[in-house]
C-alpha cells in the first residue's frame, strides 16, 4: 500500500517535470514578446529592454528554466507578468474556485448517474433503458460550450432564475455562490452523465447476468436485497474508472466553462495566462492542474481496491 | 429446529385458508401415505421461446425423491438437466416456461406459490448447490456474511446469523470456521469455495437440496472430500437430495436411484446399481459403456463410440428421439414413442402401458422408455476386444533431462527426466498445481523457460519456441483443454484449418483433414462458437495434426466434455496414434482416461515426477502412496492429521519441502524420522522382466508399496460397497 502510494507520487512528480518543461518551450515557440504585451505597443525599446532584463527573457533557456524550477520547489512561484501579484496565492485562490465548482458538479454527477444507470441496466433493452441511453448520449455529443450556451438563454435570459455569472457578489454567503454556481455545474453535469451512466449501466447489466446473482435469487433473496446488497457494488467497481475519466473531461471543460460563466477559476487562469504569454502564471496552473488530474487516478485506484477485494494495490496495478 | 417455523408462512395461509390443500398438507404431515413426502415432480414440461417457435426442454417429466434419498439425474449436455433444475428452482432463465405439469415438496404445490411465496420456499425450504465453484458467490463481501444473509432470511437475528455462519462453515469441514469467515471469496482455493456454496445451501435447513454439477472442475481428491461431505450432510438433514451431473461413476458411488434424461425425456430410472449395472435402454447403456475406468486399456478394449448427438429441442423427432443414434432403431421407433414402462424380472412389460398417458409412474421400480428393452439384455454397445500384440521396442523420440522451471522464485517443476518413443503415449498425472501444464508448455516450447534439455530424435531443441525452427514446430504440436479460448471466433472451421495447413506446410486439402478428425464437409463454413464442445476440440486436434506432427501435447484435451463425447475424442486420439504413428504426451486429472490412452504413465506431485511406468503397472500398483491417493476414493485424513497443510486439495504451488520427501506431510505410510528428512530416489522396482521400467521415488520396499484395489477389510468395507456397481461392471 504505501509502496504503492510512494510509487505513484514518484510517477507524479517525473510527470510533472515534464509538463513544466513542455509549457516552458511551447511559450517559447509562440510568437510575441511578454515584454512588449506587458507594457504595451507605445512602449520604448529601452523599456521593454529592460523589463526583459529585469524578467530574465533575455538569458538562454535552460539556465531560465533551472531558476524558475529552484524557485518553484522552494516555493518561491514567481510573480505573474501580467497581473503583477505572486503566482502561489492567486493559483490557491483560483484553484479552489475551481475546486468548489468540480466538486458541486461531482456532487450532482454521481447520484445522478449512478441512479440513471442502474435504472437504465436493470431495465435493460425495455424502454426506459433506451430512453436513458440515448438522451445520455446525446447531451454528452454536444460540446459544453453549445450546452452552456443553452442553458444561459433557457434559465438566466427567459426564466431569471438562476444568475448568468458564476461569480457571486464579494462576501456572499454559501448559497448564494452555490446559486451562482449551479448553472455551469449543471453544465459540466450534463456533459459527463451519459458516459459514466452508461458505464454503470453495462456493469449492472453484466453483474445481473452472473452466476453468483442467479445462485442468490435462488437462496430466496428479494430484489430491493439482490440490488442494494449485491448488484450495486458490484457494478460501481468498473464505474469507479469510468469516473476517473469523466473527471479529467470535467477538469478540461472547466477552461470552457469558466470561460464562458465568467468564473475566475483556475482554467480562466491557464486560458488567460497561455494567450499573454505569462510564464510564471502558466506554468503554475498547469502544474497544479496536472497534479490534480494524475491525483484523480491515484484516488480511483484507492476506491477500486475498496471495492472489490479481490485488487490488491500495489501489486497487481500500478 | 428452525425448519417448520420457517415454513409456517406459506403453509399456514393455505391450510387456514384453502380446505382442499389442506387435506394434503395434513398428509403431508402424519407422513402416513406414502405419496406425499419429498419431492414429486409430475408431468413437467418446460419450454423456452425461439425463433424456430417453442423449444421443449423438458417433455413430461416424472420423479419422486423421499426425504433422506439422494436422486442421481444423468445425461449429456442439452438433454434438460439444469433446466430441471432451473425449474425446481423457479428461475427459468430467457423467458422459459413451465407449460404443464406438477412439482410438490412435502406436500405443497409450488407451483401455486405466488412468487412472494415462492421466494419465500425459496429461503426456507430449497435450496441449491450450482456448478462452477466460485460462481455463487459475491467476489466483493466476505464469505461469513454472505452465508449469514441466507441465515437472516430464515428470520434469524444478525447477531445469531453470524454465529450461525460460523457454526454452518464448521459443519462443511473448513479449517478454524470462524477465521475463515473473515476471508474474502478469492483467497479461498475452489473446493473451499464449493464448501462455502454448500454451507450457504444449508443455511435454510433447505427439504430440497439440488446439486448441479457440484463438482465439476474440481480436482479428484477435492470432489471425493466435497462428496464425503455431501454424504456425511444428506443423512444429518434428511432432506431430498437431486444430485445432477454427466459423470456416471460419481452418481453411482453416491445415489441410490438415478434417472436419465435424453433430449428432455425421462428413458430409464431405477435403483442405482441396478440401472447402471444392467441398463435397459440403449442410450443409458452407451453413457455406461462410455466411462472409463481404471486399468482399462485401449490396447485391449476400444471405447465404443455412440455417434451423433441429442436433437435440438426445437426439431424432436415423431418417434423416439434416440432412434438415430441407435443401433436397435426400427421403423417403429421412428414413428411412435415408447412408454416409460416398468421392466419385469424377466423383461416382459407386463402391465406397463396400462398407464393412462399423463398419469404420472412415481413407483420405485426400474422403468425404461424402449420399445426393445427386453432385447436390452446385454451391453447394447459390445466393446471391443483387441488382441494385444506385443508392440516391438520404438526408438526413442522425445527425451527431456533435469528440466525446472519456476513463476518467479516458486519453483514449479524441479529436475523432470522423461522420455517418450516413437508412437507412445505417455500420460502425464497429478492434481492441480502440481505443474502439469507446466511441463506439457514447456515441452512445446512456451514459458515460462529455465534450466534442462529438450532433445528431439536425438537433437537438442532450444527451450524458446521462438528459436524452434520451423520443422521442430510442425513436429511438436499442442491441443489445449479449452477449445473456446483457442480458436478465433472469428473464424470458420475451414479458415482455421487451411490456415494450419498453410503455416505448417501440410499436405492435402482441407476437407481431408476434416475427413481425418472426423469432422463433415456440413462443418467447414461454420464459424467456431456455433459447434458443440466434442467438434470444436476435434477442430483443435485437426489443426495439431496438419502437419503430420510426431508429438502432440495434449493438455486435459477432453476434461471439460460429456462421457459420450469425451469417448469419442479419446477413440479420435487412439485412432490418429495408429494411423500416424504419433506420439502423445497426455496431460490430465482423470487416471481412468489416462490409463486408457496411455502406454505408460508418469505422476507429477509437486514438481516432480514420484512414479513413472507401464500404464497398469503404475494404476494398479504397486505403485506410490501418492498415486494410490489418487486411485483409490476417499481415504479419510488420518487422525489428528487434520487441517495440516498439504493435505490434497490445498497444494500449494510449488511448495517443495526443503528436506525429505514432497509428500511426506500428507502420507499415510509416512515413516517417521526417515520420510521428513531424506529426499528418496527415484529408483526402479526389482522383480519385474518388462522392458519397460517402473519406478517409484518412495522409501518404502516394493513389498509394501499399496496396490489397486485395497484389500478388502472392515475399515474399508463401506467404501468397497460404494464401489460395486462399477466393478461388476468392468
Amino acid at each position: 500500500m504505501l509502496r504503492f502510494l510512494t510509487r505513484r507520487l514518484v510517477t507524479i512528480l517525473v510527470t510533472m517535470l515534464a509538463v513544466s518543461l513542455l509549457v516552458f518551450i511551447a511559450t517559447e515557440l509562440i510568437p510575441g514578446d511578454v515584454a512588449r504585451v506587458v507594457l504595451g505597443r507605445e512602449a520604448s525599446q529601452a523599456s521593454v529592454d529592460a523589463l526583459r532584463h529585469q524578467l530574465r527573457l533575455d538569458e538562454p533557456l535552460a539556465p531560465r528554466y533551472l531558476h524558475w524550477l529552484g524557485g518553484f520547489v522552494t516555493g518561491d512561484w514567481g510573480r505573474s507578468y501580467t497581473l503583477g501579484v505572486d503566482v502561489r496565492p492567486l493559483v490557491v485562490e483560483r484553484l479552489l474556485n475551481s475546486a468548489t465548482l468540480a466538486l458541486l458538479s461531482f456532487v450532482l454527477l454521481v447520484p445522478v448517474a449512478l441512479t440513471l444507470g442502474l435504472a437504465a441496466g436493470l431495465r435493460e433493452g425495455r424502454l426506459t433503458d433506451r430512453i436513458l441511453s440515448v438522451t445520455g448520449l446525446s447531451l454528452a455529443a454536444v460540446p459544453e460550450f453549445v450546452t452552456g450556451v443553452v442553458l444561459l438563454v433557457i434559465f438566466s435570459v427567459r426564466l431569471h432564475w438562476l444568475p448568468s455569472s458564476a461569480q457571486a457578489p464579494p462576501g456572499a454567503g454559501p448559497l448564494t455562490r452555490i446559486q451562482h454556481l449551479l448553472l455551469p455545474a449543471l453544465c459540466l453535469v450534463l456533459l459527463c452523465t451519459g458516459y459514466v451512466a452508461r458505464h454503470v449501466r453495462a456493469s449492472t447489466v453484466a453483474v445481473l447476468a452472473s452466476p453468483f446473482i442467479r445462485a442468490m435469487r435462488v437462496r430466496g433473496l428479494s430484489e430491493t436485497r439482490l440490488v442494494r446488497g449485491h448488484v450495486l457494488r458490484n457494478s460501481l467497481v468498473p464505474a469507479t474508472g469510468a469516473l476517473a475519466v469523466q473527471l479529467q473531461f470535467l477538469l478540461a471543460g472547466l477552461v470552457t466553462v469558466e470561460l464562458l460563466f465568467g468564473y475566475q477559476g483556475i482554467g480562466d487562469l491557464l486560458l488567460s495566462s497561455a494567450t499573454s504569454k505569462d510564464v510564471p502564471a502558466l506554468q503554475a496552473s498547469a502544474i497544479v492542474l496536472g497534479a490534480v488530474g494524475m491525483g484523480i487516478y491515484v484516488i480511483a485506484d484507492l476506491v477500486y481496491a475498496l471495492l472489490d477485494p479481490r485488487v490488491r494495490v500495489g501489486r497487481a496495478r500500478a | 429446529m428452525s425448519g417448520p417455523r420457517e415454513r409456517e408462512p406459506a403453509g399456514s395461509n393455505r391450510a387456514a385458508g384453502d380446505p382442499a390443500v389442506d387435506g394434503t398438507a395434513g398428509a403431508a404431515g402424519t407422513g402416513g401415505t406414502a405419496g406425499t413426502g419429498g419431492l414429486i415432480v409430475e408431468g413437467l414440461t418446460v419450454s423456452y421461446p425461439s425463433s424456430a417457435g417453442p423449444a421443449v426442454a423438458l417433455h413430461g417429466v416424472s420423479l419422486r425423491i423421499r426425504p433422506g434419498e439422494t436422486y442421481g439425474l444423468v445425461g449429456e449436455s442439452g438433454c434438460g438437466k439444469s433446466t430441471l433444475a432451473a425449474a425446481l428452482a423457479g428461475v427459468l432463465p430467457g423467458g422459459g416456461g413451465i407449460d404443464a405439469g406438477r412439482i410438490a415438496l412435502d406436500g405443497v404445490d409450488v407451483r401455486a406459490l405466488s412468487a412472494r411465496e415462492h421466494r419465500r420456499w425459496r429461503a426456507s425450504a430449497f435450496a441449491m448447490v450450482h456448478q462452477g465453484t466460485s460462481s455463487s458467490l459475491d467476489p466483493t463481501i466476505r464469505v461469513g456474511a454472505q452465508v449469514a444473509e441466507v441465515c437472516r432470511l430464515a428470520g434469524l437475528s444478525r447477531a445469531q446469523a453470524r454465529s450461525r455462519a460460523v457454526e454452518l462453515l464448521g459443519a462443511v469441514r473448513l479449517p478454524e470456521p470462524a477465521t475463515l469467515a473473515r476471508r474474502w471469496p478469492h483467497e479461498l482455493s475452489g473446493g473451499q469455495q464449493q464448501r462455502v456454496g454448500i454451507a450457504a445451501a444449508l443455511a435454510g435447513s433447505p427439504r430440497l437440496l439440488v446439486l448441479d454439477e457440484p463438482t465439476t472442475g474440481l480436482d479428484p481428491a477435492v470432489e471425493r472430500e466435497i462428496l464425503d461431505l455431501i454424504q456425511a450432510l444428506r443423512r444429518q438433514i434428511d432432506a431430498a437430495v437431486l444430485l445432477i451431473s454427466h459423470d456416471l461413476a460419481l452418481v453411482a458411488r453416491t445415489c441410490e436411484r438415478v434417472g436419465v434424461l435424453y433430449a428432455g425425456r425421462l428413458v430409464e430410472q431405477g435403483a442405482a446399481a441396478d440401472l447402471l449395472t444392467s441398463p435397459r435402454h440403449p442410450y443409458t447403456a452407451a453413457l455406461v459403456a462410455a466411462v472409463p475406468r481404471v486399468g482399462v486399456s485401449r490396447r485391449e478394449r476400444r471405447m465404443p463410440a455412440l455417434p451423433g448427438q441429442p436433437p435440438a429441442p426445437t426439431d424432436r423427432p415423431a418417434g423416439c428421439a434416440f432412434a438415430d443414434r441407435c443401433a436397435l432403431a426400427d421403423e417403429v421407433c421412428r414413428t411412435s414413442e415408447p412408454p416409460l414402462a416398468p421392466t419385469g424380472p424377466t423383461g416382459s412389460s407386463a402391465g406397463s402401458a396400462d398407464l393412462p398417458e399423463g398419469v404420472a409412474d412415481l413407483s420405485d421400480g426400474h422403468t425404461v422408455r424402449c420399445h426393445h428393452s427386453i432385447r436390452v439384455d446385454l451391453p447394447r454397445f459390445q466393446e471391443q476386444v483387441n488382441e494385444v500384440a506385443a508392440e516391438p521396442a520404438r526408438p526413442g523420440l522425445l527425451t527431456v533431462r533435469g528440466l525446472s522451471r519456476s513463476y518467479g522464485r516458486t519453483p514449479v517443476l524441479t529436475g523432470i527426466d522423461l522420455d517418450i518413443a516413437h508412437g507412445e503415449v505417455l500420460g502425464l498425472v497429478g492434481e492441480s498445481g502440481s505443474g502439469k501444464t507446466t511441463l506439457a508448455r514447456a515441452v512445446v516450447g512456451l514459458g515460462p523457460h529455465g534450466p534442462g534439455e529438450i532433445r528431439l530424435d536425438g537433437r537438442p531443441l532450444p527451450v524458446a519456441l521462438s528459436r524452434r525452427r520451423a520443422d521442430d514446430r510442425r513436429r511438436v504440436q499442442m491441443v489445449f483443454q479449452d477449445p473456446d479460448t483457442t480458436l478465433n471466433p472469428r473464424h470458420t472451421v475451414g479458415m482455421v484449418l487451411r490456415r494450419a495447413l498453410a503455416t505448417l506446410r501440410g499436405e492435402g486439402t482441407v476437407a481431408d483433414l476434416a475427413g481425418r478428425v472426423q469432422l463433415g464437409p456440413r462443418l467447414l463454413p461454420m464459424r467456431t462458437p456455433s459447434l458443440s464442445g466434442g467438434q470444436k476440440q476435434r477442430v483443435a486436434i485437426g489443426r495439431a495434426f496438419a502437419g503430420d506432427p510426431r508429438l502432440v501435447v495434449c493438455d486435459e484435451p477432453v476434461s471439460a466434455l460429456d462421457v459420450s463425447v469425451q469417448a469419442a475424442v479419446l477413440e479420435l486420439l487412439a485412432t490418429a496414434r495408429d494411423a500416424h504413428g504419433v506420439s502423445y504426451l497426455f496431460v490430465s486429472h482423470d487416471l481412468a482416461v489416462v490409463g486408457y490412452l496411455a502406454d505408460r504413465v508418469a505422476v507429477l506431485y509437486r514438481g516432480r515426477i514420484v512414479e513413472v511406468g507401464p500404464a497398469t503397472a503404475v494404476l494398479l500398483g504397486p505403485h506410490h502412496p501418492y498415486t494410490h491417493a489418487l486411485t483409490t476414493p476417499v481415504d479419510p485424513v488420518p487422525p489428528g492429521r487434520a487441517g495440516q497443510p498439504g493435505r490434497p486439495g490445498q497444494v500449494r504451488r510449488g511448495s517443495t519441502a526443503a528436506t525429505g520427501c514432497g509428500y511426506a506431510e500428507s502420507c499415510p505410510r509416512r515413516i517417521d524420522g526417515l520420510c521428513d528428512f531424506v529426499d528418496p530416489p527415484l529408483l526402479p522396482l526389482g522383480g519385474g522382466v518388462t522392458t519397460a521400467v517402473h519406478s517409484v521415488r518412495c522409501h518404502l520396499d516394493a513389498a509394501d508399496l499399496p496396490v489397486f484395489p485395497p484389500p478388502a477389510g472392515p475399515a474399508v468395507a463401506a467404501a468397497a460397497e460404494d464401489e460395486k456397481p462399477e466393478k461388476e461392471n468392468v
